[in-house]
């Protein structure tokens, strides 16, 4: 029999016995269902949580650090690479090489310190970070209030909306999410004073302490420059409505400058003593780059060139590895448990089947006696049995989604109350659509395989004298 | 309608069975359903298989309809070898070769009189504009087609019966097997199926094998009568009223 009678035929008999049929199916599309919630569940999660870590525009970024730096941590290095003392210095070169690599957008030095900030004569010791523009389209800055840096080397500033708190004198300790960054718009163009200490280059000294003192001592070493303080005046030009607690990479500060002007300024970083120290030239190193990748996937092989750069490489995939790992996890448990209901629901359908061949042998007798193959027969049964499958499959998505969107709505009300704002943490994919009725159909043609087998074996003459 | 081709070759055996046996074991004891039957009919002959109720006419005829297996001995129909055919082809062989009507029409409630109807060509894959005009034209010649749509179970006996004929005859098989299709109808609709039956076998040069314990029915309707008791072909009579295969083509 061709497969538009089959389906013809299958979708008559499931009309016959109306009641038991939609049970069965009603059946199947509650284990479907289970299915499709526990596995929505677990694919939202995951999502959510990937959500927050791409907000953080880490995900598409390789930090670079010098080995050099790293020499302390020696046992920890693999005995192949470099040596630390052959390793390059991460110096404009270097920049300049990695931004050249494939897939690679852009490398920029990280520029992070602490120092004072003079706001109407009162004094505030804070964390300076520097932005490149690129920064301008990222994530973190969503809802600011003002606006970004007019060009890279602007005597501008962006503060954080805890810092802006902070200027304001509001006590930023309870809770600075009640706030909004537009609360604080009033300090947009006024001016804001950093002191910070310039290093400049100087006569060179000879070295007197081999490089291991140095190291240990964090030592400023007598060597080829000076430290002079100096001052930075900056028009604060936006409030960044960040999260300060959240780990952001670059964003980490709570005062943002353009990175040219960062650049230019040649501020004293923590990290300068080390890398001065065995530096031969005067040419300035940096503690850290970033490096943007046009795509999270090529995030590892990124990684990898810059590798064998001989430098230190970490990206949040590196973290973010055992957190994916949970989630398989987590999914496979929740796709285990919403499929027990669906292996109860096939078990509906045999007993449906079993039942429907018992009250079908008359007709499965006169079907074989007018000429209906054993084939003919079971592929009827296996057609009734699918046709279930697909039915409740389909109901069993849409029973989920709705029960998945309903939970997730009775959440965002609790969220709400709490004060905490709505997520969005259910999740139903196309693909889990199609694979939730692929697999209701596979399971229910599984079920109907011995319902089917032993239709197709009714012996006519047996089947005909019943009645 | 080809009304010649069959009634031609009277002489050209359609059925053959040698020695053929259908034992039922139940528990100890052995039911000899059919126990050595042989028997010969030619292609368009009418025959008519008598004997009391028990005696193995329903079981010889499964036999011959390759519905059953016979325990020992063989089946031949038109060269075939029934016992040597696999259960697929023996769906073929019920498919295409023989029709069978019913003592109780067996009809599948759940379709409509054209749905039963044209069930074989679903089987066959006959595509579903043919399925629906030969449907129709077979009920055209039953004389059923105004109740196409109508169910089973809204018809009379006698149109059931019709219906079932026109189902078996739908695949224009070279044999009809009849399973005492006159025994739940009175006699005068019992009448109209038999003139139908023999309409078939006269004008289409079908070979008919009819069970009944009617003699009556026998003698008007069939040229031979072959008797059945305990399973074993006990005599066989020639009606000499009846005319031969295809010469007399008008209805008494
Ligand atoms: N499936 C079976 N299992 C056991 N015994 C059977 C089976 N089918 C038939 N028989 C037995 O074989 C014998 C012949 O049965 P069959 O149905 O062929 O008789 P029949 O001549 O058609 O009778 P009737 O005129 O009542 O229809 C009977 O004794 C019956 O009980
Ligand atoms: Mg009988």
């Amino acid at each position: 029999m061709k497969l538009p009678d089959l389906t013809e035929l299958a979708l008559r008999n499931l009309r016959e016995s109306v009641l038991r049929n939609s049970l069965t199916t009603i059946g199947i599309s509650v284990g479907v269902a289970s299915l499709v919630a526990m596995l929505s569940l677990g694919i939202g999660l995951q999502q959510l949580a990937s959500r927050h870590l791409e907000k953080s525009g880490l995900f598409d970024t390789v930090i670079v650090t010098s080995r050099r730096d790293l020499r302390h941590n020696g046992r920890e290095q693999n005995n192949s690479e470099p040596a630390p003392s052959e390793s390059p210095t991460l110096d404009e070169a270097a920049r300049a090489k990695m931004e050249h690599l494939p897939n690679v957008l852009e490398a920029y030095p990280d520029i992070r310190f602490i120092t004072e900030l003079r706001f109407e004569d009162k004094p505030h010791l804070t964390m300076v970070s520097a932005l490149p523009e690129s920064m301008k389209n990222n994530d973190a800055f969503e809802g600011m209030a003002g606006q970004f840096f007019t060009s890279t080397n602007a005597d501008e500033a962006i503060l954080q909306k805890s810092f802006a708190a902070e200027l304001m004198g509001k006590d930023s300790k309870r809770g600075i999410d009640q706030y909004k960054a537009a609360d604080f718009s009033s300090l947009l163009g006024k001016q804001i004073t950093m002191r910070y200490a310039q290093r400049q280059a100087g006569a060179p000294v000879p070295e007197t302490q081999d490089e291991k003192d140095v190291d240990e001592l964090m030592d400023v070493p007598a060597t080829a420059y000076s430290v002079v303080s100096r001052e930075q005046k900056l028009t604060i030009v936006g409030i960044a409505d960040l999260d300060p607690e959240s780990m952001r990479g670059p964003t980490r500060g709570k005062v943002f400058l353009p990175l040219g002007l960062a650049e230019s300024l040649h501020v004293m970083q923590p990290t300068d003593l080390r890398a001065i120290a065995s530096s031969s030239s005067n040419q300035p190193t940096y503690s850290s780059i970033s490096v943007r990748v046009k795509d999270p996937k090529q995030v590892e092989s990124v990684e990898n060139a810059i590798k064998k750069m001989g430098f230190n490489a970490f990206s949040i995939l590196d973290a973010t590895r055992s957190l994916r790992q949970f989630f398989a996890v987590l999914d496979l448990f929740l796709g285990i448990f919403g499929s027990l209901a669906l292996a109860v629901a096939s078990i509906g359908i045999v007993n449906t089947l079993v039942m429907a061949i018992l009250e079908r042998r008359r007709e499965i007798g006169i079907m074989k006696a007018i000429g209906a193959s054993d084939g003919d027969v079971r592929k009827l049964f296996f057609a009734e049995a699918g046709a279930m499958g697909i039915l409740g499959g389909i109901a069993g998505v849409a029973l989920g989604w709705t029960i998945g969107h309903v939970i997730n709505f009775g959440t965002n009300i609790y969220l709400k109350r709490q004060a905490l704002p709505p997520e969005h943490f259910w999740a139903v994919p196309w693909w889990l659509v199609g694979a939730a009725v692929a697999f209701a159909f596979v399971v229910s043609l599984v079920s109907g395989l011995y319902p089917a087998g032993r239709a197709a074996r009714l012996d006519p003459v047996q089947a005909l004298r019943y009645e | 309608m080809n009304s010649s081709s069959g009634s031609v070759g009277t002489e050209r055996t359609a059925i053959r069975t040698h020695e053929v046996r259908r034992h039922y074991t139940m528990g100890q004891s052995v039911i000899r359903a059919v126990d050595g039957v042989s028997l010969e009919i030619a292609a368009g002959e009418f025959v008519a298989l008598l004997g009391s109720s028990g005696s193995g006419k329903s079981s010889l005829l499964n036999l011959l309809a390759g519905l059953d297996r016979p325990t020992s001995g063989g089946v031949i129909v038109q060269g075939r070898e029934l016992s040597k055919l696999s259960r697929e082809e023996l769906a073929h062989y019920r498919l295409h070769v023989v029709g069978m009507v019913f003592q109780s029409f067996n009809l599948i409630g759940s379709m409509t009189v054209a749905e039963n109807v044209e069930l074989p060509l679903r089987f066959a894959e006959v595509e579903r504009s043919r399925r629906d005009t030969l449907a129709l034209e077979a009920l055209e010649r039953v004389g059923l087609r105004a109740r196409h749509d109508h169910r089973p179970s809204e018809l009379s006996g006698g149109e059931q019966q019709r219906a079932a004929l026109a189902r078996a005859l739908i695949n224009r098989p070279q044999i009809l097997l009849a399973d005492e299709p006159t025994g739940n109808l009175d006699s005068r609709t019992g009448t109209e199926i038999m003139n139908l039956i023999r309409e078939f076998n006269q004008q289409l040069g079908m070979t008919v094998v009819m069970v009944t314990h009617e003699r009556v029915l026998a003698e008007k309707y069939a040229q031979r009568m072959i008797f059945l008791a305990d399973g074993k072909l006990v005599d066989e009579q020639i009606v000499a009223s009846a005319a031969a295969p295809g010469l007399e083509g008008r209805q008494p």
